[in-house]
């Protein structure tokens, strides 16, 4: 805003992009520093925040980056896509470290409430406009549900903090009201990582938005709902949860099931990757059956993989895209022959969500699925592998697509910032491929 | 040990370098730098011989929380096999060397890249290492295979080359369920774990079929053979040459080293069922090959009816059984990429591999038709050749285990011959032919890759000691281990 005043529009990205430089850097320096809790118990802030805050940090950075050429036409409003891009970190970040029930809601809302304006930003279209409706409907009824069960919750334990209500659920004989209130906390929240069945707002939200806001949703979005996810049912609700295992595994295969049959049937590559987040969605949501076994370091590195290589995903489609006006798999096609560093990016991304070998995907999945057979899911984690297989098919799709010839002859020459996204994307991929212990929470 | 580490990373470095530096000098630096990398190999081998134990080994720390190391072993069976991988892969660059391929740096980057996974698999100590590497040498294979493919039909080259991935990819996927399996029970996926563990027979008996797939696809063992013929008939001749000649061995290697060891009640349940499979392919194979009218079909048949005979073989479980199995793995390597050649000489003199279609080569090319002569007697496994010890051995073992099989089997020897060398006389003797008469005689590069691997084809035929003494301790290890 002060920009807008000053007239300096065209330093908001740079500015931006400092200033959440040094934030990451502030943030790293508090890995394995001892914190007392803020606010009154509000906030707690260990490795586990650390290291997922981290990760929003950077993952906002590198989408700020591309709002440089993705907003060049609307340079007016670029400040007030700026700031909700930054209010929707800050809610992550909340997400993220909280302690006690009101801090998560409020999180969750900023989040959610930045996501909605948002999906709409591109009011000339018809979809982005039906996008924010129904992301804001949905999502608001799913937040109503939310605070039912946070009602209940401290209606049955007394209190909104954390720790307390910990302790009330490994006591003796909760109260039936707070299963029922945990049971819609539940729901809240496989609505918001759009897991089955709760996913139906999730592709038509996904391509509806301009396809920065998707990646931001899908990438942002879902990392911080999953840290705070994983924060609730593993850390708070142990033993309560515990009676819902049953439930999560079936909601995992059904995730993972639907996701897939789903991807295979898509023209759209926007549409095929909001439903390979889907797909994600169930595999991370694996980490939250398994709280004991390693689950939050599972996640943590699950949640880098995936993240990190959409980010490169969406960088060459956004550039693609814009390119040819269309977000089809045929706007790809002889993209090997054209921009061939592109094509590379793109490839790797694939193949590192699709889980092979150097790249991170794959040790994410071995993490989780190692994982899931410690904790006795060993028939679920060979159901996953079976749709890992399966999943190849609409991932090579786009692959194979860029290689193919095309018969135009346009050339293709994205503005840097495209690349240099992907490639820092793609070079954390392979990093975190090559030295996964760099990224285990302590 | 620093000689290890230099042989190991070297294809990395040559295949970064190669895609670097471009097309022009693309054929030259990968030739240069695979030829590196096998005088190497040659100083390794130095080593292992020269070494107490017969072996060298490597460890270092990878992700220690996962109990998972970087460690590398290599003994008499790996050196092996880690010198037919650096002796081949410089060979079939040198075949290749003629031919001019669009976007030549990205194919022998590949090539080389190819190289790395395929010596890590081969050396690996660790199963979470062997698995990366497993499925890290399948993606260099696939764009060769796809990209590079001579197949003017688009549709045919994608759908070939994916189905390929898949099916290899499924049935790595299933070993790596069957690794995690064994982490989460041993808590380390370590050699000497693995081959002191006590496992329930009945996991061991379902984890077998999940590592089972996995190599039974690779090699392949019939009914897991369908990828294998289209592959090989669509992929560019040196995609051909690296599949069947070094990737093949990857199979079969699994079988020896991570599967019979580390599961043996699995290993006695299911074995007189994995035989019968084999040698129903070992005849299935030879009975394709001989309807075949497209050459490259015929070798394809011919390498699925060959190594049945050698995964049968391993699974006898006696000193022969493991010496044949090793020693025809580098016959089969060598003389599988000798007979591909011999396919993509007379692909580019004459345009075509339909058999019924050529004839009199003889006549016009003396020299191309001694080589080949002898290329095929190999493949028939006649005496004094290299195939023949391997095959002696393997029957003789399978005799051990079971004479009728083995009668069964034997007829290898002699659909084998009825293959080849109808294929030879329809090929090279008769009448030359309108498509044939301009046959030009072998050039300097190509004679050099005969005369290496006709080399190979009388060494090893004659003294195959020099592979059973450095074998004697990695298989006694081995089969200790197969019968507890």
């Amino acid at each position: 805003m002060l920009a807008e005043i000053l007239n300096l529009r065209k330093f908001i990205i740079p500015i931006a992009l400092v200033a959440l430089c040094v934030i990451g850097g502030l943030t790293y320096c508090d890995l394995n520093v001892h914190f007392e809790p803020f606010f009154s118990d509000m906030l707690r802030v260990d490795n586990f925040s650390t290291s997922f805050s981290l990760l929003l940090i950077v993952i906002a950075i590198l989408l700020i980056a591309l709002s440089y050429d993705f907003y060049d036409t609307q340079k007016a409003k670029i400040s007030d896509y700026i700031s909700i891009i930054i209010f929707t970190l800050c809610g992550a970040l909340a997400l993220v470290s909280f302690s006690n029930m009101t801090m998560f809601f409020i999180g969750l809302e900023v989040m959610s409430i930045s996501f909605y304006i948002l999906a709409g930003t591109n009011k000339r279209e018809v979809r982005s406009n039906e996008a924010a409706m129904k992301y804001f409907l949905m999502g608001s009824f799913a937040s109503g549900i939310l605070l039912m069960g946070i009602t209940l919750i401290y209606g049955a334990s007394g209190s909104f903090n954390l720790a307390t209500i910990s302790v009330y659920a490994t006591g003796q004989n909760p109260d039936i009201t707070f299963y029922i209130g945990i049971i819609l906390v539940l729901v809240a929240l496989l609505f918001k990582v759009s897991a089955v069945p709760f996913h139906f707002w999730a592709p038509d939200v996904y391509e509806g938005s301009p396809m920065l806001i998707t990646a931001l949703m899908a990438t942002l979005g879902k990392v911080a709902s999953f840290a705070a996810f994983y924060k609730l049912f593993a850390v708070c609700f142990v033993d309560a949860g515990s009676h819902f295992k049953l439930v999560i595994a079936i909601v995992v295969a059904l995730t993972i099931l639907v996701g897939n049959l789903s991807a295979i049937r898509q023209d759209s590559f926007k549409r095929m990757l909001a439903f390979s987040g889907v797909t994600n969605a169930g595999f991370m949501l694996f980490a939250i059956l398994l709280p004991k076994e390693n689950g939050g370091s599972a996640l943590f590195f699950y949640a880098v993989a995936y993240a990190l290589s959409s980010i490169a995903a969406f960088a060459i489609a956004i550039a693609v895209s814009k390119f040819s006006g269309s977000e089809k798999f045929d706007a790809f096609k002889g993209l090997a022959h054209k921009h061939p560093v592109a094509a590379l990016l793109l490839t790797f991304a694939m193949l590192s969500i699709a889980g092979i070998p150097p790249f991170a995907g794959f040790f994410a999945k071995y993490f989780i699925l190692s994982s899931a057979i410690k904790g006795g899911y060993f028939w679920l984690a060979v159901f996953a592998i079976i749709n890992s297989v399966v999943a190849f098919y609409y991932y090579f799709k786009v692959i194979i697509m860029m290689f193919s010839k095309s018969e135009n002859e346009d050339s293709f020459s994205p503005n840097f910032v495209y690349i240099t996204v992907a490639s820092i994307a793609v070079l954390i991929t392979i990093v975190a491929g090559f030295a996964p212990g760099l990224f285990f929470i302590h | 040990m620093s000689l290890l580490l230099i042989t190991f990373i070297l294809p990395l470095i040559a295949s970064v370098a190669t895609f670097a530096l471009g097309n022009k000098m693309a054929k030259v630096l990968a030739l240069l730098f695979s030829a590196a990398t096998f005088v190497l190999s040659i100083g390794v081998y130095l080593s292992v011989a020269h070494s107490e134990t017969g072996s060298l080994q490597f460890t270092a720390n990878w992700i220690p929380e996962m109990n998972i190391h970087f460690s590398l072993l290599v003994d008499g069976l790996s050196i092996w096999l880690l010198l037919l991988t650096n002796f081949l892969v410089p060979v079939i660059i040198l075949a290749s060397y003629q031919k001019s391929f669009k976007n030549e740096a990205a194919l022998y980057a590949l090539v080389l890249l190819m190289q790395f996974g395929l010596v890590g698999v081969f050396t690996a100590a660790d199963g979470f290492l062997f698995y990366i590497f497993w499925e890290l040498a399948l993606l260099p294979i696939y764009f060769i295979v796809w990209l590079w493919s001579e197949n003017p039909d688009e549709q045919v080259r994608t759908r070939t080359a994916f189905k390929f991935f898949i099916y290899t990819i499924a049935g790595s996927l299933f070993m790596l369920l069957g690794f995690m399996y064994l982490y989460v029970k041993l808590g380390s996926l370590d050699l000497a774990t693995l081959y002191s563990s006590s496992l329930d027979s009945k996991d061991q008996i379902i984890l077998f079929a999940f590592f089972f797939a996995a190599f039974a696809i690779k090699i392949p063992v019939f009914p897991f053979h369908t990828w294998q013929a289209d592959t090989y008939r669509e992929s560019p001749t040196i995609g051909t040459m690296l599949l069947s000649g070094i990737m093949l061995k990857m199979g079969i290697y699994g079988l020896i080293r991570w599967l019979i060891p580390v599961l043996p009640l699995g290993t006695a349940f299911w074995t007189p069922y994995v035989i019968a499979l084999c040698v129903i392919g070992v005849i299935y194979g030879a009975i394709i090959a001989i309807r075949q009218d497209n050459l490259k079909s015929l070798l394809a048949y011919s390498s699925l009816s060959h190594v049945g005979l050698i995964a049968a073989g391993t699974f006898v479980l006696t000193n022969e059984g493991f010496q044949g199995a090793s020693i025809q793995m580098l016959a089969h390597g060598v003389n599988v990429v000798g007979a591909f050649f011999i396919a993509e000489i007379i692909l580019q003199r004459t345009g075509t591999l339909s058999i019924s279609q050529l004839g009199g080569i003889r006549t016009v090319a003396p020299k191309f038709f001694t080589c080949a002569v002898i290329m095929v007697l190999a493949s028939v496994a006649l005496p004094l050749t290299n195939g023949f010890v391997g095959e002696f051995l393997l029957l003789f073992s399978m005799f051990q285990y079971n004479t009728w099989l083995a009668v069964l089997a034997g007829t290898t020897i002699v659909l084998g011959a009825v293959y080849m060398l109808w294929m030879t006389q329809r090929v090279f003797l008769g009448n030359v032919n309108s498509r044939t008469e301009n046959f030009e005689d072998l050039k300097t590069t190509e004679l050099l890759v005969f005369v290496v691997l006709i080399a190979c084809v009388f060494i090893f035929g004659v003294y195959p000691k020099l592979v059973f003494d450095l074998l004697q301790t990695a298989s006694g290890t081995i089969l200790n281990a197969s019968l507890r």
